[in-house]
């Protein structure tokens, strides 16, 4: 029988619900961002360009979007005979079946599907990251320690370092103490939600899991800490590079922004290492006599009459004139009128702003204003928060 | 639409583009930002149902062959059906016209139960409806229906153009082959619905005669016994058979109020998907009334132009009425106006390349 070397299992059930309205009708991961892509289409091609041809995609959490988009895998070049992308959602055996009830359950209850591969190594990710990686020096490097398992980790600014999960390492990056979110941290490696196991000993432990009444079955708090404390050898990472972990509206709309210098915090332009996405076919923008652009990412099938400043514009998108676009982001198939002023907003994807709306605050302590609801509804700002006109 | 084969006949095809086609084919010539001009046939066919397509090529198809691909961006990759991509059968041997290739091909037709065919040149940009094409078809029972529109294109210095006599109702009373028609005058887009059975019929028995084109050996030969009907096409459709006009009729698009109707207001057009990023503008860039694509890099001004895929113009450079195809690179401080860069094009810095009423072309892959 044929096998995979490794392949990858991708948690894209996750509500994420810090993502206030933009979540109502879709699983975080096929959340869009960059004026192009979903979040789940980092990681795919993440997964593509690290030579991974084998994705189970994990959903749960409004599963309609992401599975039309998932689709066969084609945009990620994951159509394949042999292995490709397949969406997991809950399902019922002989015995029952149940809802993924954390994510070690998830990829619990799929045994099945990884063992038809019968693969070496298996890659656990996350749908709620924005970095490009390439995995296959994650294996190498497993490989090279002799690892039974290996979570990337990556050095995050000691202020911030308690919102993460923290590895305590010795010089030679083997992981010592693993911390959720401690108040005081003894290191600032962060976990990035990207493990890599050797399947047999991953079985081994989702199984026994499985069998603990008292466990979360979530990798983090569960699986992790027990491979530890049974003193398997279990190295950190280290992963040099963007990562953002996009999961509320503030960490979503700073990504954005970190699109935009004229050297960008993130390229999404590198021509070795393409971001792919389905539904990419729209005609080209048109920019207009009126329209000024600067420091901003636009995409096809725009039609822009207004100034924009320090944004992000996704596809479909219709700038009136006079309106004034500045540190936003506006997600697909936005209709803006007329004398618009938008600042420091995100605007989610099918909403119609009308002629003289003003959305959002300029000044620099204003929270992000987010317009979630698809109504075709005009806002004006008040101390920096929306209410209906 | 059930029972119709679109075929996409490249056979024809001059190069009046220069050298925009000295290295391939002129359906394969980049247009519009982001497409290719047999994008929009291809997207025409989909629109109205058709389902299999084949196009038939002649000669320097490497860049159609590498576009179309299996057909997926078109929905053409079908189970049955789908598309077909049929070249020369003797590549040593000149063609004689298009029903030879169509005679080496006849296979192609015999196995498709289909029972109606539409021709169809691949250059064309425009919105032609041929589910309505064929429907006026069966209802007048004709044999053959051609389609014509009244000349609206810039005056013709060759004589290419088949101009049709067209009767009250709509039949064709002749056609003068090879002319430079006036304004108004009736010119036919080369494009045809006709049955299956007839079509073979024309192929078998003007081949056997040695005769090898389809509109003159086909259809004049025969305007006496069979029922040629024509189809008055009046929506947008630039006449494309000059370097000028080409430029021209990339630049109609810079109007919102056919962009609008073209991309917008009626069906997709599509092309090949090539997964470039967004276009990143910097805080140096201007630009002003032109269409651009992605992938692109923007630093400098960019005025009344087309942008291809993935162009990059860095800092102060200044590009003026001008088409920059796919990859092409425009250089610190450099200035452009009325050019036409083909493929991967490269404009060192500082440089000043400009083009009369006659847009300049710089050639694929040069560095100037």
């Amino acid at each position: 029988m044929k096998s995979k070397k490794w392949i990858a299992m991708l948690l894209a059930g996750g509500q994420g619900s810090r993502l206030g309205e933009l979540t109502t009708g879709l699983a975080k991961p096929a959340v869009p961002f960059g004026g192009k892509y979903r979040i789940i289409d980092f990681p795919l091609s993440n997964c593509t360009h690290s030579g991974i041809d084998t994705v189970g995609v994990l959903t749960q959490y409004q599963p309609l979007v992401l599975n039309h988009y998932v689709g066969n895998g084609r945009p990620w070049d994951l159509d394949r005979n042999f292995g490709g992308v397949s969406v997991l959602p809950p399902y019922q055996g002989k015995d029952g079946g149940e809802w993924y009830a954390g994510t070690a359950n998830a990829v619990y209850q799929n045994i099945q599907y990884i063992d038809h591969y019968d693969p070496e190594y298996v890659v656990v990710l996350s749908g709620d990251h924005i970095y490009k990686m390439d995995y296959s020096k994650m294996l190498q490097y497993h490989v090279e320690k002799g690892a039974q398992a290996t979570i990337a980790v990556i050095e995050v600014p000691w202020s911030e370092a308690s919102r993460f999960g923290l590895m305590n390492t010795d010089e030679e990056n083997k992981i010592s103490e693993f911390e959720e979110k401690p108040a005081k941290p003894k290191s600032n490696l962060a976990s990035m939600g990207v493990y890599l196991f050797d399947w047999k000993l991953l079985k081994k432990y989702l199984i026994e899991d499985e069998l603990d009444p008292f466990s979360t079955k979530d990798f983090g708090k569960d699986i992790i800490p027990k491979i530890l404390s049974d003193g398997k050898s279990l190295y950190a990472y280290r992963f040099e590079g963007y990562w953002k972990d996009v999961g509320t509206v503030e960490s979503l709309w700073e990504a954005h922004m970190d699109l935009l210098d004229d050297i960008p915090g993130f390229d999404l332009n590198d021509p070795h290492w393409k971001f792919y996405a389905g539904n990419a076919n729209h005609p080209p923008q048109y920019i207009s006599k009126e329209a000024h652009i600067s420091q901003s990412l636009v995409n096809e099938g725009c039609v822009v009459h207004g100034n924009i400043e320090h944004s992000v514009l996704s596809f479909n998108v219709q700038v009136g004139k006079n309106t004034t676009i500045k540190d936003s982001v506006i997600m697909p198939n936005v209709k803006i009128g007329n004398n618009v002023t938008i600042n420091n907003a995100i605007i989610a994807s099918d909403i119609c702003v009308e002629d003289g709306a003003e959305i959002g605050s300029s000044s620099p302590a204003a929270e992000i204003t987010l317009i979630g609801d698809a109504q075709n509804i005009s806002y004006v700002a008040t101390n920096g928060k929306s209410s209906v006109k | 639409m059930k029972n119709v084969i679109g075929v996409i006949n490249l056979v024809n095809e001059k190069q009046y583009l220069k050298e925009l086609t000295s290295h391939r084919c002129l359906s394969a010539v980049p247009f519009g930002g982001r497409y290719r001009l047999i994008d929009f046939t291809m997207s025409n066919f989909i629109h109205a149902d058709i389902t299999k397509v084949a196009v038939f090529t002649k000669e320097k198809y490497r860049s159609i062959m590498d576009h179309l691909g299996s057909g997926k961006e078109w929905d053409l990759d079908r189970r049955n059906g789908g598309l077909f991509i049929l070249p020369p059968t003797h590549p040593d041997e000149l063609i004689k016209g298009d029903l030879q290739q169509f005679h080496d091909h006849i296979e192609f037709f015999h196995r498709s139960p289909e029972d109606t065919v539409v021709i169809s040149p691949g250059h064309h940009v425009c919105k032609m409806d041929f589910q309505e094409i064929v429907e006026h078809h069966k209802n007048s029972n004709a044999d053959i229906t051609v389609v014509y529109k009244d000349f609206d294109g810039e005056p013709v210095d060759k004589p290419i153009y088949h101009k049709y006599a067209i009767r009250n109702d709509g039949r064709v009373k002749n056609i003068e082959l090879y002319t430079s028609p006036e304004q108004g005058e009736s010119v036919g887009l080369e494009t045809f619905v006709i049955k299956k059975d007839l079509l073979i019929e024309i192929i078998k028995t003007c081949c056997e005669n040695g005769e090898y084109d389809f509109l003159k050996d086909g259809i004049k030969a025969n305007l006496h016994h069979l029922k040629v009907n024509s189809y008055h096409y009046k929506r947008y459709f630039p006449f494309i058979h000059s370097i000028s006009s080409f430029y021209k009729s990339n630049m109609d698009f810079l109007n919102p109020e056919l962009a609008q109707d073209f991309f917008y207001d009626t069906w997709d057009i599509y092309t090949k998907i090539k997964h470039e990023a967004p276009v990143k503008y910097s805080i140096s860039s201007k630009v002003s009334n032109s269409l651009v694509a992605n992938g692109c890099d923007i630093e400098g001004t960019v005025e009344n132009s087309i942008i291809f895929r993935g162009v990059k113009i860095r800092k102060g450079a200044v590009v003026k009425n001008s088409i920059i195809m796919q990859k092409g690179e425009i250089n610190e401080g450099t200035y452009i106006e009325n050019v036409i860069t083909d493929k991967q094009v490269k404009i060192t810095s500082e440089q000043v390349v400009i083009g009369d009423s006659i847009p300049r072309i710089v050639k694929k892959a040069d560095v100037v």
